[in-house]
């Protein structure tokens, strides 16, 4: 596949900041600094990189509670993430959702989502509104192994596929719900296989293989504009952490965490770029000193930027709207 | 004036609002050619073809959830469950999706939907298709809540819904479907939040909703004729309440019984009771009353259903405990 350079400099990039990202979060969630809980993404940014490379800018996704890679991926501004996250009013949504519920509809973010499962009905839906308006916007829908159990991705991936919605269902089966393996607890091997079920193209693709991901998703996303319909991708990856942090990590094998450690997205994409010439090692140097030095001011804005004003907390429950003056009392005897 | 039913008034606030504005969309189980269980969407299909009126799988929570993914990208869906006895498998999205994106999103979005649902009993449909969820979603906030109970406020209130920028539940009583009542040719729309006085009266305020207005304004109008004056407040939307109307009421009869078709514990009656507890506490010359179900699922048996849901005998049996 010929990709344009500025398309893989930029995957590159956005790798990287996922990954400073998420390793300074829980450097600062280790000190007991930043409140709530935390899902990190680290291990899985390819999956989120090599997805929203793939498109436009104005395409809609949908994310999860381990969603920070997802938001940084499709060009969320680590400062104000990095606000929400400590719950500041400067954050993408006042420091009212926190680290699992940022959504940006700018940037064509639908929201994230602490309910498992809980956001494929509404990519479903924002397919469909895609395709009743005929805007040609395609949705991503992330979610994990652990919500392909849940009712919603069956009813919402049916629907998808009766109409032919543009919507592209990406897996990220990183192999365990919470601390339950999924293996365990599925007879299918392969959730992609589940798209037979609904008559639509299932693809399994190696989730940490960056290039990988960008081709499938490509072709899905290219199907979709086409109103040809729904693909189901399921990037198989794992998640270097624990669910959250601070979570004893007592389910899982050290070795296999060693194994997939060894399947590093990150370096495995580097290391092509360098092999192929297209990034030399003073270019890597010159990216990871400016999304370091973006890191620390991104730390520094949500250090200094103000908690909300109390008053916010009664705000944003309703949408405030001045009916027209049809209205009038609307008593009729 | 003109005469319409419940549902053709339903049928013509979806009609005048499908012409009016391009984003509103309609979708559900047999919403289609087949014009909906209850008839209310009859001849939308015909009049706006299969991209505005969708017939859905029965996926209750796949397509409410679509409705939210479709209100926050643009378009104004109203989607309509047969029974409202399933919105139990699309509470999830309801609840923790509809209700509270724009409140943990920061403003950023807004889900203008409405779901319209058939609620009620009296049909002998058993415990699975008689049931009324209003206080379920009433407690919730980030949702508006609706029980129209007359051809003129079901239009009114649908249209005032459909334009609303917020997720409306629009629950639709299947005993008031065939009920006629005036609906004046030119258009009018009635505020979400404003309860109604339905018959004045100085002895006694009785508050409801829905079907149970009907049965009211029967027993309103028996006692009547025994010299007793009842002032009936139909509440029209439970969520927000309207508490102005409901104390400016008690203060006038400085009584109150409040009267609901569905189960009491944690229930619409138990906040309205709230309410006047709290700040019309001074006006009341009387305990406060309720009229309720009783606290079992709805026998099949006419019966049974007739002696567990509430009847206008109990309604001026508690007008009359209220004055004693």
């Amino acid at each position: 596949m010929d990709i344009p350079r500025d398309i893989l400099l930029l995957m590159y990039e956005r790798m990287l900041k996922i990954r400073h990202f998420e390793t300074k979060v829980m450097e600062l969630f280790a000190t007991g600094d930043m409140p709530g809980f935390v899902h990190l993404y680290l291990g899985e940014e390819a999956v989120a990189v090599g997805t929203c490379a793939a498109l436009n800018d104005d395409d809609y996704i949908t994310s999860t509670h381990r969603g920070h890679g997802h938001i940084i991926a499709k060009g969320g501004d680590m400062k104000r993430m990095m606000a929400e996250l400590y719950g500041k009013a400067t954050g993408y949504n006042k420091g009212k959702g926190g680290s699992m519920h940022i959504a940006a509809p700018q940037l064509g973010i639908l929201g994230a989502d602490g309910i498992v499962g809980g956001g494929i009905p509404i990519a479903t839906g924002a397919g469909l509104s895609s395709k009743l308006q005929k805007t040609g916007r395609v949705t991503v829908c992330f979610f994990g192994d652990g919500a392909s159990n849940q009712g919603t991705f069956h009813e919402a991936i049916n629907i998808a596929s009766a109409f032919s919605l543009p919507v592209v269902y990406v897996c990220e089966n990183n192999l365990y719900g919470v601390g339950t393996r999924q293996g365990d607890v599925r007879k299918v091997e392969d959730i992609a296989d589940r798209a037979v079920g609904y008559a639509i193209p299932g693809v399994v693709v190696d989730g940490n293989d960056v290039l990988a991901v960008y081709e499938a998703v490509s072709k899905a996303v290219e199907r979709a504009r086409a109103g040809e319909g729904p693909t189901l991708i399921e990037c198989k990856t794992y998640r270097w952490r624990v669910h959250f942090e601070g979570e004893p990590d007592t389910y899982r094998d050290p070795q296999e965490v060693e194994d997939w450690r060894a399947k590093e997205p990150l370096r495995r994409f580097k290391s092509k770029l360098l092999e192929e010439g297209i990034l030399t090692e003073e270019e890597v140097q010159a990216i990871e000193e400016r999304v370091v030095e973006e890191l620390a001011e991104a730390v520094r804005f949500a250090y200094e930027s103000p908690d909300p004003d109390l008053t916010e907390a009664l705000t944003d429950v309703y949408a405030e709207q001045l009916l027209p003056n049809l209205c009038e009392g609307g008593s009729h005897s | 004036m003109r005469e319409l039913s419940y549902a053709e008034a339903l049928g013509e606030a979806l009609r005048e609002e499908m012409r009016r504005d391009s984003k509103v969309v309609v979708w559900g189980l047999d919403v289609g050619p087949y014009g909906g269980a209850f008839g209310v969407t009859k001849g939308l299909y015909q009049e706006f073809g299969p991209e505005r009126v969708i017939d859905m799988p029965i996926s209750e929570a796949g397509y409410v959830g679509a409705g939210i993914g479709a209100a926050i990208t643009g378009l104004r869906p109203v989607v309509e469950l047969q029974f409202s006895d399933w919105i139990t498998i699309a509470s999830d999205q309801l609840i923790n999706h509809a209700a509270k994106m724009r409140y943990m999103f920061g403003g950023v979005l807004k889900v203008p939907m409405v779901l319209r649902a058939p609620v009620g009993g009296y049909i002998s449909a058993s415990a699975d298709h008689s049931q009324s969820f209003e206080s379920i979603f009433a407690f919730v906030p980030g949702l508006k809540v609706v029980l129209p109970a007359t051809p003129y406020d079901a239009k009114g209130l649908l249209k005032s819904a459909i334009r609303d920028d917020n997720p409306v539940i629009f629950f639709e009583h299947k005993q008031l479907y065939s009920v006629m009542g005036e609906v004046p040719e030119e258009e009018y729309l009635i505020p979400l939040g404003k309860a109604d006085v339905k018959r004045e009266g100085g002895d006694v305020t009785v508050v409801a909703y829905a079907f149970m207005v009907l049965k009211a304004m029967a027993a309103a109008e028996k006692l009547a004729g025994e010299g007793i004056n009842v002032e009936v407040v139909d509440l029209r939307t439970i969520d927000p309440l309207d508490e102005d109307t409901i104390l400016k009421s008690v203060a006038k009869t400085n009584r109150l019984v409040i009267v609901q078709e569905t189960w009491p514990r944690c229930s619409v009656s138990s906040e309205v009771a709230a309410v006047v507890a709290e700040k019309g506490f001074d006006f009341l010359d009387a305990p406060i009353l309720r009229v309720t179900s009783e606290n079992v699922p709805t026998p099949f048996s006419p019966v049974l259903e007739n002696y567990v849901l509430p009847q206008e005998e109990d309604i001026t049996a508690a007008v009359k405990k209220a004055l004693a």
